[in-house]
C-alpha cells in the first residue's frame, strides 16, 4: 500500500511541476507585447499572403527586422491552415471566418521554414515558405525597395470609397450609416443592448454580414459585401478604419 | 483490414524516401495516409481485441456460456461487414483525401472526394462497437458465475469493461458529427462552414469528444491483455489488483475531459487549453499506475520468455515511451511546438502499434492453443516478436527526432535536411517490419501446426489460458 501511495505521488509531482511549468510559458507567449509589429496573413489554399502596414505585399516569404516583437494577425479565404515557424516554436491555427494571432521576435538574422501545420487538400505539403529575418538597417532598405505607394490603410481608404462605404458612412454623422471616426477600439450598444468592442473582427463582421450587429437609431439598410471583398480587402479597410481613431491622417495619394 | 491499411503505410513510407516524393502524386498521397487512418482507427484498431478475444473469454472469464445477446453480437458482426464494405467501396471507386480526421471546412465543402461514403461506413460500424459495448457491460454485469465476485474478476475483464462504457457513450457522439458533415455536404445547412454562418471548430471538438475516449478503447483491451500475460508469465498473484482494475475506470472516465489537447492551437480560448493541459496530466496518473503494478509483478517473479510474453514485454516499454511523450504534448508550451508534427505521428504509434497492437498480437498468441486446440511454432514466434520490436523502433523512433525538429505531418514533399532520418523510418517500415513480420507472423499462426499433445502440459504452464474460474484464484 504504501509503495502504491509512493508510486502514485511522485508522478503526481512530477506531473503537476510539468503542467504549471508548460502553462505558464504558454500564457507567456499568448500575449503579444505592446507596440509589435503588425504584419497581415491571409491563408489561401495552397499559398501565404502577407501585408506590412506599410503597404508591401509577399506571398510565402515574410521579411521582418532582427529582435523586433512581430504580431501575426490572420485569417484563412477558405479551410484552415496553419502558421507554423518550427525555429520560433510557434503555431497557430489560421481559421476562416475569424481572426487569430501569434507572435515571436526572431533573435538571429537568417532564414527559417514556414509550414502550413494543418492538412488543407491536395497541394498542403506545397503550402510552405520562408522567414526571412533581417538587421534593423537590412530590413529598412528592403521596405525602402519595396515600398508601394500607398499603405494599407491608404488601400484600405480607396476600397472605401470605390465599395461605396462612404456614401452612408459620412464623417459628420449625417448618413444612413454612423461615422467610423474615433470609433475603433470603442464599446457600441447593439439594439438588443448587447455591448461589443468595435475591432477588427467587428468590423470584419458587419461588412459580411450587417444584419447581425443592428445599431440603434440607425435603419439595417447595409448590403452584405461577402463575395465582393477578399479577407486581405477586408484587412485593409480594418486598416482604414483603425487609423481613423487614431486621428492619424490618411489621404488618398 | 489490417493488410489494407498497411500496405498504405508502406507505400507512404517508401514515397518519404526522397524529399520530393518518390513514388505517387500529393493527391494519392493524401488519400494514402487517409485510408490508412480511417482503416486502421476504425475498422482494425478499435475492433480487434473486443470482436476477437473479447467475444471469446468473456464469456469464458465470468463462467457464462455466451455473451448476454448471442444475436445482438452477429448483428453487430454484420453491421461491421456492412460498414467496411462502405469504406472499401471508397477506397476502390477513388478514395478519399480529407484525413482520417475529417476537419471542416475542408472535407464538408472543400473536396470531391468519396467523403460520404466513407463517412457513412465509419458511422455504420459505429453501431457495431455500440452493440458490443452494450453486450458485454450487460454480460459482465448480469451473467458472473456465483462467487465470480467484481474483485475476483480477470483483469482483463474489467478493462473490456471500462472500454464498453467508453464505447455507449462516445461513439453516438462520432456519429453526430459525422452525419453532420454528411448534411453540410449535402444540404448546404450551415454548420461548420462559416461561409454559411457554421463554427469551423465545433467538429474539432466534437469529433475529439470521441476520438479522444477511443484511444483508450484502442489501448484499454490491450492492458488488461498485459496484466493477464505478465501475471502468468511470471508465476505470481498481480501486484496490485485493485489498483490495476479501477485506474481501468479512471481512464475511461478522464478520457472523457481532454479532448481540448488536440486544440491548444485551434484559437481555443487560452482557459480551455490551461484546463485540458491539467486533466490530461491527470490522465497520465492511472497510465503510471498501471505500469508501476505490472513491474512490481515482475519483480522476484519466475519470468518464461514464451512468445506472448515477449509481446507483453514490448508492450511495457513502447507503452510506457508513447505514454512519457505524452506528457510533452499534453504541457501546454512544447505542445504548441510539436502538435501537428511527427513527434505526434510517432507518439501515437507507440500507444496504438507498440502498445495496442503487440498486446493484440501477445493475446492472440498466448490464447490461440485454446481457442483452435492447435499450438504454434514458439520459435518462430519469438523470432517474429522480436523482429516486430526491432522494427517498430526503427520505423518510429527516428520519427520522435523529426517532429521535433518540426517536420510536420501528412507532408507529401518536405525539406531535404529532413531525408536521412525519413530514410531510417522507411527503412524500419519497409524491410524489417512489413517483409519479415507479416510473413513470420501468418506462417507461426496459420502454418498448420501438429503439437496437439503439448496443449494439455500448456495448460499447467499457463494457468490464466484455460480456467478462466481457476485462473482468478490463482
Amino acid at each position: 500500500m504504501a509503495l502504491e501511495i509512493t508510486g502514485i505521488a511522485i508522478p503526481s509531482l512530477i506531473c503537476i511541476f510539468l503542467f504549471l511549468w508548460g502553462a505558464s510559458l504558454f500564457f507567456a507567449a499568448a500575449q503579444s507585447p505592446q507596440g509589435a509589429m503588425a504584419i497581415f496573413v491571409v491563408g489561401k489554399q495552397w499559398m501565404w499572403h502577407l501585408q506590412h502596414p506599410e503597404g508591401p505585399r509577399e506571398i510565402n516569404q515574410l521579411h521582418i527586422p532582427v529582435d523586433v516583437p512581430v504580431r501575426l494577425t490572420m485569417t484563412s479565404e477558405d479551410v484552415i491552415h496553419d502558421f507554423f515557424v518550427p525555429a520560433f516554436r510557434m503555431k497557430m491555427d489560421v481559421v476562416p471566418g475569424r481572426y487569430t494571432s501569434e507572435w515571436f521576435e526572431a533573435t538571429k538574422p537568417g532564414s527559417y521554414h514556414l509550414f502550413c501545420a494543418q492538412y488543407c487538400g491536395t497541394l498542403h505539403s506545397g503550402m510552405t515558405g520562408t522567414i526571412e529575418v533581417m538587421s534593423l538597417t537590412g530590413y529598412a532598405q528592403w521596405l525602402r525597395e519595396n515600398s508601394t505607394a500607398e499603405s494599407m490603410a491608404q488601400m484600405g481608404l480607396q476600397l472605401f470609397s470605390r465599395l461605396g462605404c462612404d456614401t452612408c458612412h459620412l464623417s459628420d454623422g449625417t448618413g444612413a450609416g454612423p461615422a467610423l471616426q474615433g470609433r475603433f477600439g470603442k464599446q457600441v450598444t447593439l439594439r438588443d443592448g448587447q455591448n461589443r468592442v468595435m475591432d477588427g473582427a467587428y468590423v470584419r463582421q458587419s461588412i459580411l454580414d450587417p444584419a447581425s450587429l443592428p445599431l440603434p437609431n440607425y435603419r439595417p439598410v447595409m448590403p452584405t459585401f461577402r463575395g465582393q471583398v477578399s479577407e486581405e480587402h477586408i484587412l485593409q479597410l480594418i486598416a482604414y478604419i483603425k487609423s481613423l481613431a487614431s486621428g492619424e491622417r490618411t489621404q488618398a495619394p | 483490414m489490417f493488410f489494407i491499411g498497411g500496405a498504405a503505410a508502406v507505400m507512404m513510407r517508401l514515397h518519404l524516401i526522397e524529399p520530393a516524393g518518390a513514388l505517387v502524386q500529393p493527391e494519392t498521397y493524401n488519400k494514402l495516409f487517409t485510408m490508412h487512418g480511417v482503416v486502421m482507427v476504425f475498422f482494425f484498431l478499435i475492433p480487434s481485441i473486443p470482436a476477437t478475444l473479447g467475444n471469446f473469454l468473456v464469456p469464458m472469464m465470468i463462467g457464462a456460456r455466451d455473451l448476454a445477446f448471442p444475436r445482438l453480437n452477429l448483428l453487430s458482426w454484420y453491421v461491421y461487414i456492412t460498414g467496411a464494405a462502405f469504406t472499401l467501396y471508397a477506397l476502390i471507386s477513388g478514395g478519399v483525401d480529407t484525413g482520417w480526421t475529417f476537419y471542416t471546412p475542408l472535407s464538408s465543402h472543400y473536396l470531391n472526394t468519396h467523403v460520404i461514403t466513407t463517412a457513412l461506413g465509419v458511422f455504420i460500424t459505429g453501431f457495431s462497437s455500440i452493440l458490443t459495448g452494450l453486450n458485454f457491460i450487460v454480460t459482465i454485469h448480469k451473467m458472473r458465475a456465483p462467487g465470480m465476485t467484481w474483485k475476483r474478476m480477470p483483469l482483463f475483464l474489467w478493462s473490456i469493461y471500462a472500454a464498453s462504457v467508453i464505447f455507449v457513450l462516445a461513439t453516438p457522439v462520432l456519429a453526430i458529427a459525422l452525419f453532420l458533415v454528411g448534411l453540410e455536404r449535402i444540404f448546404h445547412v450551415g454548420i461548420f462552414d462559416p461561409a454559411i454562418g457554421g463554427d469551423p471548430v465545433l467538429f474539432q471538438h466534437l469529433f475529439w469528444f470521441y476520438s479522444h475516449p477511443a484511444v483508450y478503447i484502442m489501448i484499454l483491451p490491450g492492458m488488461g491483455v498485459v496484466s493477464e500475460l505478465v501475471t502468468c508469465f511470471s508465476k505470481k498473484k498481480p501486484f496490485g489488483y485493485i489498483f490495476i482494475a479501477y485506474s481501468s475506470l479512471a481512464i475511461a472516465v478522464f478520457s472523457f475531459l481532454v479532448w481540448g489537447h488536440h486544440l491548444f492551437v485551434s484559437s481555443q480560448s487560452v482557459y480551455a487549453g490551461f484546463i485540458s493541459s491539467a486533466l490530461s496530466f491527470a490522465l497520465a496518473i492511472p497510465s503510471a499506475i498501471k505500469v508501476f503494478n505490472w513491474t512490481a509483478t515482475l519483480y522476484k517473479g519466475s519470468i518464461s520468455y514464451q512468445a506472448p510474453m515477449l509481446y507483453a514485454l514490448g508492450f511495457i516499454g513502447l507503452f510506457t515511451m508513447g505514454g512519457l511523450t505524452g506528457l510533452f504534448l499534453a504541457s501546454l508550451a512544447t505542445g504548441v511546438h510539436l502538435h501537428d508534427t511527427y513527434f505526434v505521428i510517432a507518439h501515437f504509434h507507440y500507444i496504438m502499434v507498440g502498445g495496442a497492437v503487440m498486446a493484440y498480437l501477445g493475446g492472440i498468441h498466448f490464447w490461440w492453443p485454446k481457442i483452435t486446440g492447435r499450438l504454434y511454432h514458439d520459435g518462430w514466434a519469438r523470432f517474429a516478436a522480436l523482429v516486430i520490436f526491432v522494427g517498430f523502433n526503427l520505423t518510429f523512433f527516428p520519427q520522435y527526432m523529426l517532429g521535433y525538429l518540426g517536420m510536420p505531418r501528412r507532408y507529401a514533399v518536405y525539406p531535404a535536411e529532413f531525408q536521412v532520418l525519413d530514410v531510417m523510418s522507411s527503412a524500419g517500415a519497409s524491410h524489417t517490419r512489413r517483409r519479415l513480420l507479416d510473413s513470420i507472423r501468418l506462417s507461426s499462426l496459420v502454418h498448420p501446426l501438429w503439437t496437439r499433445s503439448r496443449i494439455e502440459s500448456l495448460e499447467r504452464e499457463r494457468p490464466g489460458m484455460g480456467d478462466a474460474i481457476a485462473a482468478s484464484h490463482r
